[in-house]
């Protein structure tokens, strides 16, 4: 099961800060980010990529569900 | 599954954009803006303050076209682009004081972080003081941001609530187009100065227009000042100032072009030499702004995608550029000291008691 960040409605960058931290607490995998604006799916792709994970995403109505893999 | 890519998102993206910004507002000052005032959003907002009459400082009072324009062009963007989406309830009351300490600390310093750029750009050299005290701000507001600071999440909410902002930024736009009297002229609003920087104005339909471009790039590309600092402290991330140097670049070789870049510390526009409170007064916002979640024109952008929070923040401005003018807490005067002190301490409890328990990162 891979980890679920819950990011939506919070302000710059604290959506970044929980993505890095997920992210830096594992050596790779798989780790979800759900965002909500279109902003957060950019910022959190580049924070990812500038630690070596691969980005994609999928807009779910609502929310942006980002799928983070290393 | 798609990736996350297109062209405004790019480093080439903010870069271009960020030259773009930087020409537009040197030529905004080219056409008649006051000095290195192409675009800023703290001057702006407090000269709408003066307009509407909320503030008593007869040389500040100019409904300017820029600030709703580039909430205008972001709200276009925004719709186009299908990321308008209506949405609200993160503190918005801390937001609103925020706003107006962000106000208070860029008046003493007089201008906004985009300003201080261009007084930089211009050749103004106290505007380095003013950069380093922005700077400093943001890195206290970065471990704020560490030890878990939070004003918690907002939520989707109705279409009329993220249409309110661009509302208000219609009447606003067209009541500077038409600028009516309701009263006798100086007695009531709308408010005009004759003389000072308020007097000093680029064509309205060229303000209006730039003010469009801004907005609409501005939101597209995510550009944010104190992002840019931010996002560097935070982890060495140089997307958002990559297009802030890029606005520097543009602005300071159009100044040249125009003949408007004149180097030193001493009778430069809309300035002071007091160079603690240059640098206090940009601490004050820096730290502001960061704890808010970016600086003013970002939030002013944030509007035209229907964030009610930025909207609030907005209005703090306002509150707050009215507050510096009739407490006489601006640029150097008597009371900047003061303020500029107990803001500190008023913004960083704010950044104390927001810690979320969990700390977010290490």
């Amino acid at each position: 099961m891979a980890e679920t960040v819950d990011a939506r409605g919070l302000s710059c960058p604290q959506p970044v800060i929980l993505t890095r931290t997920a992210l830096q607490k594992t050596s790779g995998g798989e780790v979800i980010v759900v965002v909500d604006t279109m902003t957060q799916v950019h910022n959190c792709t580049r924070a990812a990529e500038k630690l070596g994970w691969q980005a994609s995403y999928a807009d779910k109505g609502e929310a942006f569900e980002l799928t983070l893999r290393k | 599954m798609k990736n996350p890519r297109d062209f405004f998102a790019s480093r080439v993206g903010i870069i271009v954009v960020g030259l773009v910004l930087g020409g537009l507002a040197a030529t905004l000052q080219w056409k008649g803006n006051p000095g290195n005032m192409g675009i800023c959003m703290a001057c702006f907002t407090r000269d709408i303050a003066g307009a509407l009459g909320l503030h008593r400082a007869g040389v500040v009072q100019y409904l300017r076209p820029e600030i709703p324009a580039c909430c205008l062009g972001a709200f276009l963007a925004a719709l186009a682009f299908r990321e308008f989406r209506p949405r609200t309830g993160s503190a918005p009351v801390v937001r609103f004081v925020l706003g107006m300490f962000a106000m208070i600390g860029a008046l003493v310093f007089l201008g906004c972080p985009w300003r201080a750029v261009l007084r930089l750009a211009g050749g103004d050299a106290n505007a380095i003081l003013g950069i380093v005290g922005l700077a400093v701000g943001i890195a206290i507001g970065v471990q704020f941001l560490k030890m878990g600071f939070s004003l918690g999440r907002s939520y989707p909410t109705r279409t009329l609530a993220g249409l309110a902002m661009p509302f208000v930024m219609v009447v606003l736009l067209l009541l500077a187009i038409f600028y009516p009297q309701f009263g006798a002229e100086g007695k009531a609003a709308l408010f005009r100065s004759t003389k000072g920087p308020g007097a000093l104005a680029a064509p309205i339909v060229l303000s209006i227009l730039v003010g469009l471009i801004i907005g609409f790039l501005a939101q597209r590309t995510r550009f944010c000042t104190v992002g840019g600092i931010r996002d560097v402290v935070l982890m060495r991330d140089f997307h958002l100032l990559s297009g802030v140097a890029a606005f520097l670049v543009a602005a300071f070789v159009m100044n040249l072009i125009y003949r408007q870049f004149h180097a030193g510390f001493e009778g430069q526009p809309a300035a002071h030499n007091t160079h603690w409170l240059n640098f206090a007064g940009m601490r004050l916002a820096g730290l502001s702004f960061t704890l808010a979640g970016g600086c003013p024109g970002r939030q002013v952008f944030l509007c035209g995608e229907g964030d009610g929070d930025a909207a609030v923040f907005v209005f703090g401005m306002l509150t707050g550029a009215a507050v510096a003018h009739n407490f006489v807490m601006v640029g150097a005067a008597a009371n900047a000291a003061y303020i500029v002190v107990i803001g500190l301490i008023v913004v960083g409890v704010i950044g104390f008691m927001g810690r979320e328990k969990l700390a977010l990162a290490r």
